[in-house]
């Protein structure tokens, strides 16, 4: 875990192009149920151009990215503001560095800069984590 | 413009039920393909209770209440005009298969930008288990377009 510095990047997560069974099946799953993301018909009354991903669904993926990379019950915050929408075929790329090492209640943690991202560079998730580097499994 | 008055207000709280099969079927959903995420003798293996709910599964709790996003009425907002601005989680424990989590959210503020065409409205959430343990906070920022 010492190998861990300000600058190391996290492994990047690559992401099939969104669908709409992709949205359609995060629908179901999480319980949002907004039409805006799975009726085509509503999203284009609402003045959209079609349907369009749900943020959470690209939160979900930069947690994805993260529990990769060290477990979960490590994760002490996770956020982010949604900088842009993601829209169908779009493909999302996320990732991360370390930017601080820092003590806080007994351990080390570090802070971490996240983005999710289209192809095309623009940035549709910017957000921060911070993530104890040791294990201690009394906290879980 | 929305009604201010309406910071502080309290939505009414719930408790809901964390469901193994809901957990794997969000682990499906977001190509989640870790065991430990719905394999209980992974999970278990690997330090933990059972199969934990991963880490943006609170937001997905919210919607468990009686009212979806009670906050539409409440501000009297159309659906369609809704974003998500932004949105933090705090860990301070884990939500497992099996548990059962009351949900208490206030609505903490409200503001606007570009002259009104858009307003914030943030909504702090607790996440406590059925032990009584505070294990997660959350922060919940909606844009809304104003018509």
């Amino acid at each position: 875990m010492s190998d861990i510095k300000i600058g190391t990047e996290i492994p990047s997560l690559n992401l099939p192009p969104i669908s709409r069974a992709t949205l359609a099946l995060y629908a179901g799953a999480s319980g949002d149920h907004n039409p805006i993301h799975i009726d085509s018909d509503f999203a284009k009354k609402a003045g959209m151009p079609d349907v369009f991903a749900h943020g959470m669904l690209s939160m979900a993926y930069l947690g994805r990215m993260l529990t990769d990379w060290k477990p979960q019950s490590q994760m002490r915050k996770f956020s982010n503001r949604f900088a842009s929408m993601t829209q169908l075929q779009d493909v999302i790329t996320c990732g991360g560095k370390v930017v601080e090492i820092f003590e806080e209640n007994g351990e080390r943690r570090a802070r971490l800069e996240i983005f999710a991202a289209k192809r095309d560079g623009i940035q549709t998730l910017v957000g921060e984590a911070i993530i104890a580097l040791e294990e201690k499994k009394a906290a879980v | 413009m929305l009604d201010r008055s309406k910071v502080s207000h309290e939505f009414a709280s719930f408790s809901t039920d964390v469901e193994k099969g809901r957990l794997k079927f969000f682990a499906k959903a977001i190509g989640e393909k870790n065991s430990l995420y719905s394999d209980e003798l992974v999970a278990r293996a690997a330090g933990y209770k059972n199969i934990p709910a991963l880490p943006t599964f609170p937001f997905v709790l919210d919607l468990e209440g009686p009212e979806f996003w009670p906050v539409l009425d409440l501000l009297d907002m159309d659906i369609g005009r809704v974003l998500h601005g932004s949105q933090e989680f705090e860990y301070l424990g884990m939500i497992y298969a099996g548990d059962t989590i009351t949900v208490t959210s206030v609505l903490k503020d409200m503001f606007d930008k570009k002259g009104g065409a858009l307003e914030f409205i943030v909504m702090e959430s607790s996440y406590t288990n059925q032990h009584g343990e505070l294990v997660s906070k959350a922060v919940n920022t909606l844009v809304y377009r104003t018509p």
